[in-house]
């Protein structure tokens, strides 16, 4: 498999997050109102590409990363936005992102 | 070739989706978003189910490519105008495919699927069909495809191209950051290989970028024109985006995909393997 899973708020069986950088999030607009089907991209720390999904109904995102600082950057038809976050350790990390034109 | 004779635009899709002999085919891994809507008239094609084969790692042999294509209604002569999510890599791989099986006309929709969103087009929830045919795929073309002997041998060779990310490449991941990355292979790259991660040839909206930008792309990082290529991701969809853009965009000649790619490469026992960037 190389396309993503199905984004959604929980995690998929038999992910381990003692192991795994788990960075997850919600694209909003800037009512704070959830964006559905944004493309998110997940940008490591000098700005290159790593990966990209599409974003649930409810704005949900997912990626699996390593510590470190990374961008998430979201693109939709209603803006474009970004974020960016700095793991230190394997665990869930929360990040939203907010779009607007 | 040339980018006119291989990548269409956004706008031509539009402008030609009831023209004659031609039919738009989605690609995907996961096929929701087709089912969600879809490029009017577009059929789909699932890449697990119907372009791997069931039981072995390849893909489908002449006989089964010649019933698929016969049984979604694509003949000979149609243009095929490709187009998919995840910037457009399984529509890529479709490419490499069809072209490896002999089909002539073969297009793709410069962006794929994102760029038709984020340009807010129209999509259709309508159940397509076509009337069978009786397609014919010719001898698979192995000048495009590269497998496991031909990469360990063209090491210090040919121009050995690793798509993937700078951190999958390093070994400090070993699958794109969508994926967990609990796998059974070692991590690192083919030994001299050249990192040029399929995404530096494409914009942000998922469109490839200039001739000029992209020749200047492999220029600065030392690929050598007068070698072979090899061009491998982890699953050989990214590195048909890339032999896309070194063979079909850019013209350049002895372009092979690996698409056995990492999660086989990284498998083999003994294979060299080196890490870091």
């Amino acid at each position: 498999m190389c396309g993503a899973p199905v984004q959604s708020q929980s995690l998929p069986a038999g992910v381990d997050v003692e192991k795994e950088t788990v960075i997850t999030g919600r694209v909003l607009d800037a009512d704070g109102q959830p964006v559905g089907g944004a493309f998110v991209r997940l940008l490591d720390g000098t700005d290159e590409f790593t990966a990209e999904v599409v974003a649930s109904a409810t704005g949900d995102f997912r990626f699996f990363a390593a510590p470190g600082t990374w961008k998430v950057r979201a693109l939709s038809s209603v803006g474009n936005g970004d974020s960016t976050i700095s793991p230190t350790a394997a665990g869930v990390h929360n990040v939203d992102v907010t779009v607007a034109k | 070739m040339a980018r006119s004779d291989v990548l269409v635009s956004a706008d031509w899709a539009e402008q030609n989706l009831n023209a004659p002999k031609t039919v738009f085919i989605e690609v995907d891994e996961d096929t929701t978003a087709y089912d969600g809507g879809h490029i009017p008239g577009a059929i789909k094609l699932d890449w697990r189910k119907d372009l791997q084969d069931g039981v072995r790692r390849d893909f489908l042999n002449q006989e089964q490519f010649s019933e698929l294509l016969s049984a979604k209604g694509v003949a000979n002569d149609d243009t095929v105008v490709l187009y998919g999510g995840n910037n457009n890599w399984f529509a890529a791989y479709a490419y490499w495919y069809f072209k490896l099986y002999g089909h002539q006309d073969i297009k793709l929709i410069d962006g794929g699927r994102k760029k038709w969103e984020l340009d807010g087009r129209e999509l259709s929830k309508e159940p397509v069909t076509r009337p069978a045919t009786e397609y014919k795929a010719a001898t698979p073309d192995t000048s495009i495809r590269a497998f496991r002997d031909d990469v360990i041998a063209a090491i210090g060779k040919a121009n050995l191209v690793d798509v993937r990310s700078p951190d999958e490449y390093s070994g400090k991941i070993l699958a794109p950051a969508h994926l967990p990355q609990e796998q059974a292979q070692q991590r690192g790259h083919v030994p001299g290989a050249i990192n040029i991660p399929w995404s530096t040839t494409a914009n942000e909206d998922g469109t490839f970028k200039s001739d000029e930008d992209l020749a200047k792309l492999y220029a600065d990082k030392g690929f050598d024109d007068s070698k072979e290529t090899i061009a491998y991701c982890r699953i050989g969809e990214r590195s048909s985006h890339t032999w896309f853009v070194l063979q079909e965009i850019l013209g350049k000649k002895n372009v092979k995909n690996y698409d056995g790619s990492w999660v086989e490469y990284g498998s083999l026992v003994g294979a060299p393997i080196e890490l870091g960037a």
